[in-house]
């Protein structure tokens, strides 16, 4: 990810790459999904500012935003989301032990291990968030 | 645009650890389980009591900022490899930190109103 770039040189001969180089094959695919993942993290950012502005202005308001929530295209934008950003944790956790790598006594600590510790976090973090949400 | 790289790359690891952590279980409950009735959503009145609370609208401000920061980061390179568009580095850029500035503000004016 580095931001140089080589400038456009017109008597140099450049062969033109379409833009959908990435659907040529599996690996590229995934990587540029893995990529868009974070256009649904932040429509649900969005979705959850626009849920917090509602609710604030009362009742009313609050109830019209439901009733969007509600709507069979918004449920199926939500459905689409979660699956994107439950691949977006997926391959967040995976990579987790090899961007950051954690050692224990000048040791480093096995990948399955600093994975499972996040996977771990990711329930204890979810369980805690629908206690809140459902308890009466 | 060099020197902040790696406050860049910061809330761009940070925020992509919020979304990993937090936004599939708020995803499944309020914008899946509650619409279709799975499960008996909160009342307003309840609601608006726990997000009342300063701990948990300081949750809601990193909730909302980080991932969106998160999202300026990695759409900015999807653009530049994606489609192509090395040569409008500095205005993709812009645009991408600039809307997460921008989301930013406006969950810290709707998360301070909502107090009075």
């Amino acid at each position: 990810m580095s931001m140089s770039h080589t400038p456009y040189h017109p008597r140099w001969h450049r062969e033109r790459i379409s833009v959908w180089w990435w659907l040529g094959s599996a690996r590229y695919a995934r990587f540029v999904l893995r990529e868009l993942t974070s256009v649904f993290v932040a429509f649900f950012a969005l979705v959850t500012l626009a849920e917090l502005r509602a609710l604030g202005r009362g009742p009313e308001a609050h109830a019209r935003f439901l009733e969007l929530l509600s709507r069979p295209w918004m449920v199926g934008l939500n459905a689409l989301a979660l699956a994107f950003v439950a691949f977006h944790t997926v391959t967040w956790f995976n990579l987790a032990p090899r961007a950051m790598p954690v050692r224990v006594g000048g040791r480093r600590l096995p990948d399955a291990l600093v994975a499972g510790a996040n996977y771990a976090a990711w329930l204890f973090v979810s369980a805690a968030i629908a206690f809140f949400l459902l308890r009466r | 645009m060099h020197r902040i790289t790696p406050l860049l790359w910061l809330l761009f690891s940070a925020g992509g650890t919020v979304a990993a952590l937090f936004y599939p279980v708020h995803l499944l409950l309020l914008g899946i389980a509650f619409p279709l009735g799975w499960l008996a959503a909160p009342g307003y009145d309840s609601l608006h009591a726990l997000v009342a609370h300063p701990l948990v609208r300081l949750y809601l401000f990193v909730f909302i900022s980080l991932p969106l920061f998160h999202w300026a980061h990695r759409f900015r390179y999807t653009l530049y490899d994606g489609l192509q568009l090395k040569h409008l580095t500095a205005l993709i850029a812009c645009l991408c930190y600039g809307s997460a500035a921008l989301g930013t503000l406006a969950a810290a004016y709707a998360l301070v109103r909502f107090a009075g």
